[in-house]
């Protein structure tokens, strides 16, 4: 089959529809390699958009490569876990092995190695991904033969089954993760209340959204419910969020692996309430090998009758679709969501309105987290009452919490909402520890003294990452770690954000280089406050958090690295002459210059 | 009686375009006749408009222009050493502006191409003279080196804006430019 025929065979598979463009370009890419310009023409043409804005949705999304970039893509998981158990050093000798910098294609076309955000891998890395396929645990011995595997152009396919083993590592489980449910019985119960009391019942039950921000998961689907769809395509959508970015989180590939009928009757409740007969599930990129187990579970659960038409016998009607992100943290964001869901540049849009009210192709949408849907069944199951037994008053039922870092059982811990963080230490055998990253980078450093407070929505929120940074790291770097991290990740929408991530990162690093001053922490913190203020998203907002708790709770880790009271100049200025001095042969006292604190 | 007040003591501005083309000074000229009100408020230091060759106390210091050459850095750090406030001027001062567009290249490069291989250029060898400030490998803006109170960007910055934003400072307030004053394109 030539190029353009496997192109249209794609494009025909997705009736030439723009707003799929993100499957097709994922389609297309995974048989061509990547996405050239010629390609890019085809399918702009094919889909009748301009060609500029199919070049835009190619060019914002990490995984769509519009210039080739090796047969072998390696990519390695860059989180500070990754870090923690020595993914640098092992990128330095797959590179080394390969004749190769990172980040630049081999000569004949065969590899590249660079790095990338999270690949949600935290409690067995460090993590690569080859080809989008994610590989845990890497060693120095795997480095060496995957070397040897990609320079005989071994196909992925032949390659150690072993290597592509992924752990769920459930270590404590709770109400949601022990639940004795069989396929279709919350559904069932769902179905013979109706959906009116179904929503009273959420509601009754005080369930909250699971994504970290705890809204009403009763309110969001009673808008839904109520909002009136538009014009000729008028509908309810059901979308669950399993853009799992924030780095530290992997819950929810634990539960779209071992759990995913669960996460799949879940929507299907969210469809009977909202009144969707369309449920669109929105997976990370990270997560491609997943695709296959869950379109075969869909398929099952079609066979059993909890999909499609006339669902248990009722006349209710659902079905699921499964859309791939391609490497994106923004689009974890509900209405960058949306927006990558209709084949666009994951950037946020502006609410009001919201997606409730105008959502995917502007109809009502409900966008749930992955964990809040499967936590739903609990409640159509059980009942309210039995659920808001479970946790507090203001945050019942549990929480799944992604421990990584320093401890001895990193996994998944399912608590009742109200646990303190050392009881969570405790358990996954956390000593000497210093500090932990809840919710990830955009959400707090807890140090020691805080070790008494409780995950909570009235206490701390969290998304579920829980890292645990043990006396011997070094906080600044952590924080380092994650500035960088989003000064990537911004979707570069909004100047406070674009550039504030960037100015961040540059700070950070000239502290790190030794060539820091209290001005240079005193600008941090003015950087907090105004990208807090002004950035258009939650990731502007919250991207200063790791920088700020760790500037008030860790205030040496900076202090030391600083050079001086004085200002400093961010490079070394004697070395930056060293170049006209090599030229002109000259080394004269005006030849050189003095840096900061002895000029 | 009240004794009569005395004139209140006026402010000494110094300025300076380093890595800069003069445009930032030529647009600090276009506040017209305003800048005889603004002289009943200051009195120049160093300035291209003085003459005055080295920045003495000052309150505030503007500086047009990144930095690409030692002078430049003696120049800034001689500014910043005797204002009390330091203002960076447009575009090349805060980012480092069209002198910048040379950082994409190898400086010995340059040199080599400017005074060696260029035909009729190249006869007297790269330049030497102790007397030359050596240029730097990159240019650079000028807060890398020093601190920096505020920054006026622009290309060149508007008169208006210049106009606001000096007599905020003189007033003590915290300048702000507002709509129309601040844009981009």
């Amino acid at each position: 089959m030539s190029d353009t025929d496997m192109i249209d065979a794609v494009l025909d598979r997705h009736h030439h529809d723009g707003t799929r463009l993100m499957q097709i370009l994922r389609e297309t890419q995974e048989q061509l390699g990547w996405l050239s310009p010629a390609t890019l023409t085809h399918i702009a043409k094919a889909i009748a958009w301009p060609r500029a804005q199919v070049e835009g949705t190619a060019d914002f999304y990490s995984f769509f490569h519009t210039r080739p970039l090796g047969r072998y893509r390696v990519l390695w998981s860059d989180n500070i876990t990754d870090r923690m158990l020595g993914n640098t050093d092992l990128l330095e000798a797959m590179c080394k092995k390969l004749w190769l910098e990172p980040g630049r294609v081999s000569e004949d076309g065969l590899v590249s190695v660079d790095v990338t955000s999270c690949t949600g891998m935290c409690d067995q890395g460090p993590a690569v991904l080859v080809n989008c396929r994610a590989i845990t645990r890497m060693t120095p011995a795997r480095v060496g033969e995957m070397v040897g595997l990609i320079r005989s152009e071994t196909p992925l396919a032949e390659w150690p089954a072993e290597w592509f083993a992924v752990d769920d590592n459930i270590r404590r489980k709770d109400i949601l993760l022990a639940h004795d449910l069989v396929p279709g019985q919350a559904l069932a119960a769902a179905l013979e209340r109706g959906a009116e009391k179904m929503l009273a019942e959420i509601k009754a039950a005080r369930l909250r959204g699971r994504g970290g921000a705890g809204f009403a998961t009763g309110l969001k689907w009673e808008a839904c419910r109520s909002a009136a769809g538009h014009g000729a395509g008028a509908a309810h959508y059901v979308v669950c969020n399993a853009d799992e970015g924030e780095p530290g989180t992997f819950k929810d590939r634990v539960l779209l692996t071992s759990y995913a009928g669960l996460v799949f009757e879940g929507m299907s409740i969210a469809g009977l309430v909202v009144g969707a007969k369309k449920g669109l599930l929105y997976l990370r990129g990270e997560y491609r090998y997943l695709l296959e187990p869950l379109e075969s579970a869909l398929a099952v659960r079609r066979d059993a009758k909890l999909l499609g038409k006339n669902i248990l016998g009722t006349d209710f009607e659902f079905d699921i679709e499964i859309h791939l992100g391609a490497g994106a943290y923004i689009c974890g964001e509900e209405s960058a969501l949306i927006e990558s869901l209709e084949g666009k540049p994951g950037r946020p849009r502006i609410r009001p309105p919201f997606p409730v009210t105008h959502g995917y192709l502007d109809q009502p949408t409900t966008v749930n987290n992955v964990e809040t849907l499967a936590a739903s069944c609990l409640i159509a199951a059980h009942g309210s009452d039995w659920y808001a037994q479970h946790g507090t008053e203001k945050s019942t039922g549990s929480k799944i919490l992604s421990v990584s870092g320093d401890c001895e059982r990193p996994g998944i811990y399912e608590y009742p909402y109200g646990v303190a963080v050392r009881q969570v230490l405790e358990d996954c055998g956390a000593s000497d520890c210093q500090a932990v990253q809840i919710s990830g980078p955009s959400g707090m450093c807890a140090a020691e003294a805080e070790f008494d407070r409780k995950i909570a929505f009235e206490d701390i929120p969290t998304a579920g990452a829980f890292m645990v940074f043990d006396e011997t790291r070094d906080m600044f770097e952590v924080a380092r770690n994650f500035a960088h991290f989003f000064a990537h990740e911004s979707c570069g929408f909004c100047t406070p954000c674009r550039v504030g991530t960037t100015l961040v990162r540059n700070l950070m690093d000239k502290i790190a280089r030794n060539h820091g001053s209290p001005y240079d922490i005193d600008e941090l913190f003015k950087l907090h406050r105004l990208m807090q203020g002004a950035s258009h998203c939650g990731l502007g907002n919250t991207a200063c958090n790791p920088i700020f708790d760790t500037l008030n709770k860790f205030r040496p880790a900076y202090e030391h690295r600083l050079m001086s009271l004085d200002y400093e100049p961010a490079f070394d200025l004697d070395a930056a002459l060293s170049q006209a001095r090599q030229m002109t042969g000259r080394d004269d006292a005006a030849a050189h210059l003095k840096n900061g604190a002895e000029a | 009686m009240n004794a009569p007040m005395s004139p209140p003591k006026k402010l000494r501005v110094a300025t300076t375009s380093l890595a800069g083309c003069f445009g930032c000074h030529m647009s600090f000229l276009d506040i017209d006749e305003r800048i005889l009100k603004l002289l009943e408020l200051i009195e120049f230091d160093r300035s291209p408009l003085t003459d005055i060759k080295h920045c003495g106390p000052c309150d505030l210091g503007i500086i047009e222009g990144g930095l690409c050459n030692a002078e430049n850095v003696h120049v800034l750090r001689e500014f910043r050493r005797n204002c009390k406030i330091i203002l960076a001027l447009g575009a090349c001062a805060i980012n480092g502006g069209l002198p910048a567009q040379r950082n994409h290249l190898d400086l010995r490069d340059v040199l080599e191409e400017v005074y060696q291989t260029e035909h009729l250029l190249g006869r007297g060898g790269i330049p030497n003279d102790p007397e030359l400030p050596l240029p730097l490998n990159k240019v650079h803006p000028i807060h890398e080196v020093v601190k920096v109170d505020y920054f006026l960007p622009g290309c060149p910055p508007s008169a208006d804006a210049i106009w606001k934003l000096l007599t905020d400072l003189l007033a003590g307030r915290t300048p702000t430019l507002g709509h129309g004053l601040l844009h981009y394109d």
